[in-house]
């Protein structure tokens, strides 16, 4: 096993309010791992911390350690640019760009002078979208407007928007919150797929869902990891009394 | 019960009767303008010189001179009001400093236009020494327009929605290609429509162009921005204080007033067109 991110004693405030409390765990490469909690546990905001889209809010301090294949990514001094341009992220809300489907898809690659070329901007394209199962669906409708995508094919757009640039780790915070069951499987099936080549961390207060796409469970309360272990031993043998009590849906 | 229905009888009336005495009134004031207008606007009131000591002939250099007015200020404020709009919004951190910045921007959209004319004479005429000019007069009215481009840039550019902006900083983006290449182009139809309402008012003011750029009368047209120029405001002003034939120049004074009216209409349709155009565009 080879750790993708490691996460050392990490504590996020929000002015004075402390969200994150001393949490450590590492990320495992080429699996998925989920992040379970109730509502304002703090998941959204660990996740956030990886790719420093904490660094955006204001009045947010972060300390500890988070690393990158053994390298620090979470010092003030760090190009977070450089850290984004690794670690992906699919956000909560479908967010397109009001551009074309082609456009929201090139978009990472442009911005980054990843292509060289027409052709090979339109070849990483086809790819993500493909890699996303899209392509069959807007293959002919690729200069019209994402935002005439259902919902689902947005969230999917979002995830080859964000495969594009070939990042090493992608981050899913609640990709299907706003999605109907059937969307929410292809997505589910779509992660599946992507560990092969990516590192995941999926946000998800959807217990079923963990327990279906990842092989790693880290639950946090209140700002503090409580439990982290393989899934199956967690959804079958917690070894804490709130774990069991939080996945049996005795609260939450 | 009927008690409730008799407020909310009353209640309605007089909303409805504030709502008819401002529109008599601005019909009152159109309709008086253009009758009195009417009578001696024609092509050649448009497009000639002013002949006989202002008594005959057209306004084409007041048409002008308020046009490069216009051009001047928002060449000058335009980018200045967008840049700092841009820096207050999205670089800037968030604090008290910023909000001092912001009441002295709104406090500056308070002060009467003859301040800024006072302040364009001591500085852009004697200081800088562009003298009375299309210049002088152009960043003059140019400042009075700042804050009216500050303030609706500002608010083009917090509607849009920070999802853009953690998407494409998620993917790697820098601010600054974030700003321009997501945020901008999602606000510029709302900077366009506040800045060219604020140039629609900027036109018709008197007072910041008073000491600055405008003269009484000249034969030739401006060959230069560090020329005087006539202005339409101005031109009214002159001839119904100034004139030395009423009966022949009081109607000039109404014509110019019609011209001067109908340009700013002008520019307040072009400015609901092109927020129209944007609007059918987006979707968020």
């Amino acid at each position: 096993m080879v750790i993708k991110v490691s996460i050392r004693n990490l504590n996020i405030w929000y002015g004075d309010a402390q969200a994150i409390k001393n949490v450590s765990l590492d990320i495992e490469k080429n699996k998925v791992t989920a992040i379970i909690g109730p509502s304002g546990c703090g998941k959204s905001t660990f996740i956030r911390a990886i790719n420093r889209m904490n660094d955006i809010i204001m009045d947010t301090k972060v300390n500890g350690e988070i690393s990158l294949d053994g390298e620090n990514i979470s010092g003030e001094d760090i190009d977070v640019v450089a850290v984004r341009r690794r670690i992906g992220m699919v956000f909560q809300r479908s967010n397109p760009f009001p551009k074309s489907i082609f456009e929201n898809v090139a978009y990472g690659l442009k911005i980054n002078g990843l292509i060289k070329g027409k052709g090979e901007l339109k070849q990483r394209v086809e790819q993500s979208l493909k890699d996303t199962a899209l392509w069959d669906e807007v293959k002919d409708r690729l200069n019209d407007s994402a935002l005439d995508l259902s919902g689902g094919q947005q969230q999917r757009l979002c995830i080859a928007r964000a495969l594009a640039i070939e990042p090493e780790v992608v981050l899913f915070d609640e990709p299907c919150s706003a999605l109907d069951p059937i969307a929410t499987a292809k997505i589910e099936e779509l992660i599946q797929e992507l560990k092969e080549k990516y590192t995941i961390a999926i946000v998800t207060h959807n217990m079923q869902q963990a327990a279906r796409v990842s092989e790693f469970c880290a639950f946090l309360m209140l700002g503090e990891l409580i439990e982290f272990d393989r899934t199956d031993k967690m959804f079958t043998a917690p070894s804490k009394k709130v774990t069991e009590d939080y996945i049996t849906g005795r609260f939450g | 019960m009927k008690s409730r229905k008799i407020k909310e009888f009353v209640g309605f009336a007089v909303l409805r009767l504030a709502t008819i005495v401002i529109l008599s009134l601005l019909f009152i004031i159109l309709c008086f303008v253009t009758v009195n207008g009417i009578k001696v606007v024609n092509w050649h009131f448009l497009t000639q010189m002013p002949r006989d000591g202002m008594t005959a002939g057209g306004i084409l250099p007041a048409i002008l001179g308020t046009f490069y007015l216009v051009v001047c200020a928002i060449c000058f404020s335009l980018p200045l009001g967008v840049a700092a709009a841009i820096y207050l919004t999205e670089y800037a951190k968030q604090g008290k400093l910023i909000r001092v910045i912001r009441i002295g921007i709104n406090n500056l959209a308070g002060v009467p236009s003859v301040v800024f004319g006072l302040f364009g004479l001591a500085v852009f005429v004697k200081f800088f020494g562009f003298g009375i000019s299309i210049l002088s007069g152009g960043l003059t009215l140019g400042i009075l327009i700042l804050p009216t481009i500050i303030r609706a840039s500002e608010e083009s550019l917090l509607v849009v929605p920070q999802s853009f902006r953690e998407a494409s900083l998620a993917l790697g983006a820098t601010k600054w290609q974030t700003i321009r290449k997501i945020v901008l182009p999602n606000s510029i139809s709302g900077i366009l429509t506040g800045s060219i309402l604020g140039i629609g008012r900027a036109a018709g003011e008197t007072a910041p162009i008073l000491f600055t750029a405008v003269t009484f009368y000249t034969m030739k047209l401006p060959r230069s921005i560090f020329r005087e120029v006539q202005a339409l405001p101005y031109h009214i002003y002159a001839l119904m204080t100034e004139g030395t034939h009423p009966e022949a120049q009081v109607p000039i004074a109404y014509g110019t007033a019609l011209v001067l009216l109908f340009l700013v209409l002008g520019i307040d349709l072009i400015a609901i067109i092109i927020r129209n155009r944007f609007r059918r565009k987006k979707k968020w």
